[in-house]
């Protein structure tokens, strides 16, 4: 893969039963959707365990940013799972340390203060982002 | 999960989580959907990405109870992960397949579901009901 073309892959644990989760998967879809479109891309994380080659190839060739819902860390335990060692990693209960007013409720729907959660987490993690960028260019 | 508080009557919903398709988010919502509101007493959750990252708890359930697995894509990663990990599934859904079926267009969205893209996700959970019916049938 040219090096130009490289992308930096976003990693959500989506977690399904916990608000935490939905914090996560909103805020890798605001970051790739909408704060750092051109330079992100999103890959499924089962993928990585059923040794899809795409989603290897993705991950081991391009920087990755994993964003967790708790401290079972998941996302970044299934990134390790197929060797790539050098990837930042988060957990959305961090950008929630720094944010008490803005307590995540919800799994099928966030609340407000989710929602605006994870566009402060996305804005946050841009700044990583654009230091992966540099990095690679 | 506490699987000695559990009943012999659960079934065990691991939805893909799919976060780069719209048919996994359709998926999330369905399953969701079954657990809260349409078999709440008959389901529990089995969190994907936790069973595939070594949750014990979560692979001794799938082990000992049955599961139905909701997948977005033809790739099957719930399925193929349960199966790997635990035991084959009861039931295996697909998210593009039951919406082909029953003529309803897949949604072009990642997220912000509106009342076009609840239609899909209704259908969904209605076709995983269905199969929580079948599997507590036989049991």
């Amino acid at each position: 893969m040219d090096k130009k073309q490289k992308k930096v892959v976003v990693v959500p644990c989506s977690g399904i039963g916990k608000s935490f989760g939905s914090v996560a998967r909103e805020t890798a879809h605001e970051l790739v959707e909408n704060v750092r479109p051109n330079v992100t891309v999103l890959t499924c994380l089962p993928l990585l365990v059923i040794n899809d080659s795409d989603a290897r190839q993705l991950i081991t060739e391009n920087p990755v940013i994993t964003i967790d819902g708790c401290p079972k860390d998941c996302a970044k335990k299934s990134v390790e799972s197929v060797g790539k060692k050098d990837f930042h990693t988060c957990r959305a209960a961090t950008f929630y340390s720094t944010h008490k007013d803005l307590k995540p409720q919800g799994v099928t729907r966030l609340n407000d203060a989710g929602l605006k959660l994870a566009r402060i987490a996305a804005e946050e993690l841009a700044a990583k982002v654009d230091e992966l960028v540099k990095e690679e260019s | 999960m506490e699987l000695n508080v559990l009943s012999n009557r659960k079934v065990g919903i691991v939805s893909c989580s799919g976060e780069g398709i719209p048919e996994g988010t359709v998926s999330r919502l369905a399953c969701l959907k079954v657990l809260g509101k349409l078999k709440a007493n008959e389901t529990v959750t089995i969190c994907l990405p936790l069973f595939i990252a070594g949750g014990e708890e979560e692979r001794t359930f799938a082990k000992t109870f049955p599961t139905v697995t909701v997948d977005g894509c033809e790739k099957l990663c719930a399925a193929k992960a349960t199966e790997m990990l635990s035991g084959k599934p009861s039931k295996s859904l697909v998210v593009s397949e039951i919406l082909k079926k029953r003529g309803i267009a897949v949604p072009t969205k990642l997220r912000d579901f509106g009342n076009e893209e609840e239609t899909a996700v209704n259908a969904v959970a209605e076709e995983i009901a269905k199969a929580v019916d079948e599997v507590l049938e036989k049991e």
